[in-house]
C-alpha cells in the first residue's frame, strides 16, 4: 500500500516538475507583460490626422520642432457653371499661406496671410486633457485655440454698407477662443465638439441683427473623420452658430473633405459654402448656401519639416 | 515514509532550481536601421522585455511597437498608423530556444555564438526564423546580441510605391539584453 502511495506521489510531483519546466518562461512572461502594463499609460495617437480637419482645428498638435507650411486654396462657386469652370476660372478667390511651428508636443504656434480680406491671423493651441488608457484612464482630449486676426484693407475699398453707421470708428481686430473636445472612438473613427466665440471686427461683414449691431458670436463645432484606408480619410465639419447670435445674412458653414497623406504631405481636398480661411470669417461670415450652389471647391497642402533632431 | 519525505525534499529543490534558471530583462534594447540611398531610418525600443530559461534554452521577447522612437516625429506616426498598425497589432513577439546551450557554461566567463530557432511575429504574421546570436557571461552576468535582417514584405508590411526608395526592403534589426536573475 505504501508502495503505491509512494508511486502516486513521485508520479504527481514528476508530473507537476515537467509542466513547471515547460511553461515557466510562458507565464513568467505573461506576468512581466502584465505588469509593465499596469504601470503604463497609453496615449492615443493620431485622433484626425493633422492639425485642421477641413476649415477649422482638430485636437491635434505639430510634435516638438517641426514646422509646417501650409497652403489653402478656396475657388469660386460651383454654380458658375462651364464658363467659369466651375468656379476655378473665378475671382475673387481666396489663398492663404501659413507657417506652424511646434514648441512642445503639446502646444504650438501659427500664423497666415489671406489674400480675402487681407487679413492676417495667428494663433496658438494647447493640449489641456490627452486621451488615454491604462494606469491613467481619459476619455477625451481636450485643446484651447486662442485666434488673433487683423483685417488691414485700405480705408478707401472697406465697404461702407458693412458698418452700422459709416462715422464709427474702424476696428479691424477679432479674437475667437475655441476649446475642442475630441475622442477617438475606434481606430477609424474620431468625433470632436467645438464651443466656439467669436468677438468680430466691425467692418469685414455686416453683422446687423434689425437694429442691434452684434460683435459677439457663439458657435458649436462638429467635426469628425473616418479613416477610409491607411492614408486617406473622409471628413466633415459643421460650425452651427447660435441664431441669437448670428448675423442674418450668415449661413452656418459645412465642409466635407478627403486627407490624402503620403509621409511629410498632407493634401485635403475638400467642399465648403465658405470663402474665408480664418476661424472669424468662415464661421461667423459666410454668405454662401449649400442649397443655392454656393458650395465651392478648394484644397489645403500642408508640409512639414523637422527642424531640430529628437532626442530621446 | 521517510524515504517520501526525502523524495519530496529533492523534487522541491530540483523545481525551485528550474525556478532559479530563469533570467530576464524589463529594459533590453531593440532597435532597427533601414539605409538606402535617400534616407537613413533609425529606430529605438528600450523598454523589450525577454525572459531567458538557461537550462532549457527557452527564450521570448516581447515588445510594444509604439515604444519604438524615431529622430523625426512624423515617422513614428507613420510607423504606428500606417506600416505596423500599432492599434491592431501592438506587440511584436518572439518565441524560441537557444538551440546550442548545452555548450555554454554559465558559470564560466565568455563568449558563445548560438543559434537561436523560433518564431517571430510582427505585424500579425508570424514566421518561424533561426537566426545567429551571441551570448556572453561576464562575472555571472548573461548578456545577449544578436543582428539579423527583417523583409518587410514576409510580415505583410505594405510600402507605397511612393517611399519605396526611401525605406529599405531588407531592415536590419538589432537586438541587445542584459538578463538579470528571476
Amino acid at each position: 500500500m505504501q508502495f503505491i502511495k509512494f508511486n502516486l506521489i513521485v508520479f504527481i510531483l514528476a508530473f507537476l516538475f515537467e509542466k513547471n519546466a515547460a511553461q515557466d518562461t510562458t507565464n513568467f512572461m505573461n506576468q512581466l507583460e502584465k505588469e509593465t502594463k499596469a504601470h503604463k499609460t497609453f496615449y492615443t495617437t493620431s485622433i484626425f490626422k493633422y492639425t485642421r480637419i477641413i476649415n477649422g482645428h482638430s485636437v491635434e498638435n505639430l510634435p516638438a520642432h517641426v514646422l509646417d507650411v501650409r497652403i489653402s486654396h478656396r475657388f469660386g462657386p460651383l454654380s458658375k457653371g462651364l464658363y467659369e469652370f466651375f468656379g476655378l476660372d473665378y475671382s475673387p478667390f481666396n489663398v492663404r499661406v501659413g507657417f506652424d511651428y511646434g514648441i512642445t508636443n503639446n502646444f504650438m504656434i501659427g500664423g497666415g496671410h489671406n489674400a480675402y480680406q487681407k487679413t492676417y491671423d495667428a494663433f496658438f493651441k494647447i493640449k489641456i486633457l490627452k486621451q488615454s488608457s491604462g494606469n491613467i484612464t481619459m476619455p477625451v482630449t481636450i485643446s484651447f485655440v486662442p485666434t488673433i486676426a487683423i483685417n488691414m484693407l485700405k480705408p478707401e475699398v472697406i465697404d461702407p454698407s458693412n458698418k452700422p453707421d459709416s462715422n464709427s470708428k474702424t476696428e479691424r481686430l477679432s479674437y475667437v477662443l475655441q476649446l475642442l473636445v475630441a475622442r477617438k472612438f475606434s481606430s477609424g473613427f474620431a468625433l470632436q465638439v467645438m464651443p466656439t466665440f467669436i468677438y468680430a471686427d466691425n467692418f469685414s461683414y455686416n453683422h446687423f441683427k434689425g437694429d442691434l449691431y452684434k460683435r459677439e458670436i457663439f458657435s458649436i463645432g462638429m467635426g469628425a473623420s473616418q479613416k477610409i484606408s491607411r492614408r486617406m480619410s473622409v471628413n466633415a465639419e459643421y460650425y452651427y452658430q447660435l441664431p441669437g447670435t448670428k448675423a442674418s445674412s450668415a449661413h452656418n458653414v459645412l465642409s466635407v473633405g478627403l486627407d490624402i497623406g503620403t509621409g511629410g504631405h498632407v493634401f485635403q481636398l475638400l467642399f465648403t459654402n465658405s470663402l474665408g480661411l480664418t476661424e472669424k470669417s468662415f464661421i461667423s461670415e459666410t454668405p454662401g448656401r449649400w442649397d443655392n450652389g454656393d458650395a465651392l471647391f478648394g484644397f489645403n497642402i500642408s508640409r512639414v519639416f523637422q527642424l531640430k533632431k529628437r532626442s530621446h | 515514509m521517510r524515504r517520501c519525505i526525502f523524495l519530496l525534499t529533492v523534487l522541491t529543490v530540483i523545481n525551485i532550481n528550474t525556478y532559479a534558471q530563469l533570467y530576464f530583462t524589463k529594459n533590453g534594447n531593440v532597435n532597427f536601421f533601414s539605409k538606402t540611398i535617400l534616407e537613413d531610418i533609425k529606430a529605438d525600443n528600450n523598454q523589450v522585455l525577454s525572459v531567458l530559461n538557461i537550462q532549457t534554452g527557452t527564450l521570448r521577447f516581447s515588445l510594444l511597437n509604439n515604444a519604438f522612437h524615431f529622430a523625426k516625429a512624423k515617422m513614428e506616426d507613420d510607423f504606428n498608423e500606417n506600416y505596423m498598425e500599432s492599434n491592431k497589432y501592438p506587440k511584436s513577439t518572439f518565441n524560441g530556444a537557444i538551440n546550442d546551450i548545452n555548450n555554454i557554461d554559465f558559470n564560466k566567463d565568455g563568449t558563445y555564438k548560438v543559434n537561436v530557432t523560433g518564431d517571430l511575429m510582427i505585424h500579425g504574421v508570424t514566421k518561424n526564423i533561426t537566426i545567429p546570436a551571441t551570448i556572453s557571461v561576464k562575472n555571472g552576468k548573461i548578456s545577449g546580441s544578436s543582428v539579423f535582417n527583417v523583409a518587410a514584405k514576409d510580415y505583410q508590411i505594405k510600402i507605397p510605391t511612393i517611399v519605396t526608395n526611401k525605406i529599405a526592403e531588407n531592415i536590419k534589426v538589432t537586438v541587445l539584453c542584459d538578463y538579470e536573475k528571476k
